[in-house]
């Protein structure tokens, strides 16, 4: 697969990396990101997966991955083992986000995270003339289905880093299609962050 | 994906080295020779010679992992995965297979004569460590003219070994398959081979060990695999494989083999004394217990560029997980390229014996890319 047939974020992601950077992927799935990562920018790739099946297919593709939850999986790297760690659609899914962070930030230069908003428009909508939990194109599940654990938006997201001393380094907001320029709280129904320490 | 077949007829064959003057040193500093190891290969070694896996046996296995012995109706411990078209495809790579040293499968052990007395061994043969078995493998794998292995890999003892080889010759290794294995014995399990051993030696015919011109120690040798194969399966396996099912349909009354489960560890422990050498179970379970690779002594400086894949099954509770996950810990701070899963097999330790459709998959594409390199890679089409 070409870099440029990837989903929306991979390929932002992708445009981030440079080549022959170190990247550790926190939640990898089956991995298609690490692999053209490997194989398109020469990257040196570690995954972190739960799920059985998806580990049968990152190593069907010839990547590196540990069976474990995202949590665990970091501790024992050493200080800076990584210059990415991607933390894309998993960071609303655990509950000690401070501690993710702060750990994927000890290990790795930067940190990639990706995550659904929980403001966008049709939430807001949703909640305010339904009544009804937030559901959207990136928040798919219903309220009892969901594997997300953490719900906040791309304002509670700066917040944070803001409070906890984190750097921004670069922000970008995803619509269906495309990036979205305008009003992204509103309008973005994913974000991808770039995170350092300061 | 190619057709599985079977390798057929094959051949044990034997390789003596370490002739005195030029005795082996062991770890504990005794000295062995002549060493005889008995091995089996499958497949061809290529031009190159890149091809070559070293496959490493468990305790009580031996250098027959795949195919059929002439006359012979069961086939390898490790049929299931050693074969044309199997994981460790033998159209693709050159298998070795060969027996630990201690052993009583044609290497030299303690039921082996002693060339100074002209009779066995028996506890005169010195004591041996995981690293003296693979110390011995590499002259075997050197005799072969082979410098570099494609592979290492085994289950139990033979994930020791496999880890043994990284940690001595780690130039040599290409990559590793360590599965339901531990850097280290924990004391449960030194534990369990200390009843293990304490079964074969309380035994009167056991004679301190100088038995061979009486017979084995049959009952003790017997209990002592009882015992093993208890902590082999899991609770579960065992409910599947014999629940509370009688042999007879009704009790005894008289301490009979009732359940089909007594049965079973009977007719295992008697089948045992018949293959194996209560000796060597006594001297190859001690160097499960001396064996230690933890505090960072399997790569004790910098990296390595073996490629790891580590394999554990939730069921065992003999190698639980967590023992596999201290391995993969210790390649994390390493940072060691290595893939480890747990897989959900029910049948405990046995689990890396039996036929199982995840573990043969994962070590299939894990040896094609370690063969083929990032070239496979880049022609994956997702």
């Amino acid at each position: 697969m070409k870099s440029d047939a990837l989903r929306l974020d991979y390929r932002i992601i992708y445009d981030i990396i440079e080549p022959g950077s170190r990247v550790l992927d926190l939640g990898c799935g089956s991995g298609e990101l690490l692999y053209v990562l490997a194989s398109q920018k020469n990257t040196r790739v570690q995954g972190i997966e739960l799920k059985d099946e998806a580990i049968y297919q990152c190593v069907k593709k010839g990547l590196s991955v540990f069976n474990s939850d995202i949590e665990t999986g970091l501790v024992e790297y050493p200080d800076q083992s990584f210059d990415y760690v991607i933390l894309n659609q998993s960071m609303q899914e655990v509950t000690q986000v401070d501690f993710i962070i702060h750990e994927a930030l000890r290990v790795g230069g930067k940190v990639i995270v990706g995550f659904p908003n929980f403001a966008h428009i049709s939430a807001r909508l949703r909640l305010i003339f339904q009544g009804r939990a937030p559901m959207t194109k990136a928040l798919p599940h219903h309220w009892y289905d969901t594997p997300n654990v953490r719900c906040f938006s791309l304002s509670d997201f700066k917040e944070f880093c803001k409070e906890k001393e984190v750097r921004i380094l670069k922000a970008c907001y995803l619509g269906e299609n495309d990036v979205v320029r305008f009003w992204p709280n509103l309008f973005a129904l994913n974000a991808i962050f770039v995170l350092t320490r300061p | 994906m190619s057709k599985e077949g079977s390798l057929g007829i094959v051949e044990t064959q034997y390789f003596t080295f370490a002739e005195p003057p030029q005795e082996m040193i062991l770890e504990f500093g005794e000295q062995l020779g002549p060493i005889t190891i008995a091995y089996e290969t499958y497949g061809a070694l290529n031009a190159v010679k890149n091809n070559a896996i070293l496959v490493l046996h468990a305790l009580s296995a031996d250098a027959h992992a795949a195919g059929y012995l002439e006359g012979e109706k069961d086939p390898g411990w490790w049929d299931a995965m050693i074969g044309p078209g199997k994981a460790f495809d033998t159209d693709k790579y050159f298998i070795v297979c060969s027996n630990v040293i201690g052993g009583c499968k044609g290497s030299t052990g303690p039921s082996s004569l002693d060339p100074r007395t002209g009779r066995p061994y028996a506890l005169d043969f010195p004591s041996i460590t995981i690293a003296d078995m693979v110390r011995a493998q590499r002259c075997l794998i050197d005799h072969l003219g082979i410098e570099k292995l494609l592979c290492v890999a085994g289950g139990s003892m033979g994930g020791m070994q496999a880890l043994q080889w990284v940690a001595a010759y780690p130039e040599m290794v290409r990559s590793a398959i360590p599965i339901a294995t531990a850097l280290k014995h924990s004391p449960q399990q030194i534990a369990f081979n200390e009843v293990v051993r304490q079964s074969i030696m309380a035994d009167t015919a056991w004679r301190n060990g100088d038995y061979y011109d009486y017979g084995q120690p049959e009952r003790g040798l017997a209990l002592a695999r009882m015992i093993g194969h208890i902590t082999f399966m899991s609770d579960k396996s065992m409910e599947e494989k014999f629940s509370r099912r009688l042999k007879q349909g009704h009790y005894s009354f008289n301490f009979a083999a009732d359940f089909e489960v007594e049965g079973y560890l009977r007719y295992k422990g008697d089948a045992f004394v018949k293959r194996f050498d209560a000796n060597s179970y006594l001297y190859i379970t001690k160097a499960l217990d001396y064996f230690d690779l933890s505090g960072g002594k399997l790569i004790p400086h910098g990296t390595v560029d073996t490629r790891f894949l580590v394999i554990s099954f939730k069921s065992d509770w003999l190698y639980p997980s967590y023992q596999s996950q201290e391995i993969v810990r210790h390649l994390k701070t390493r940072h060691v390229d290595a893939t480890y899963c747990e897989l959900r097999s029910t049948y405990g330790h046995d689990a890396f014996l039996v036929e199982l459709e995840e573990m043969k998959e994962l070590v299939r594409h894990f040896l094609d890319k370690t063969y083929n390199g990032y070239g496979v890679l880049k022609n994956y089409e997702i």
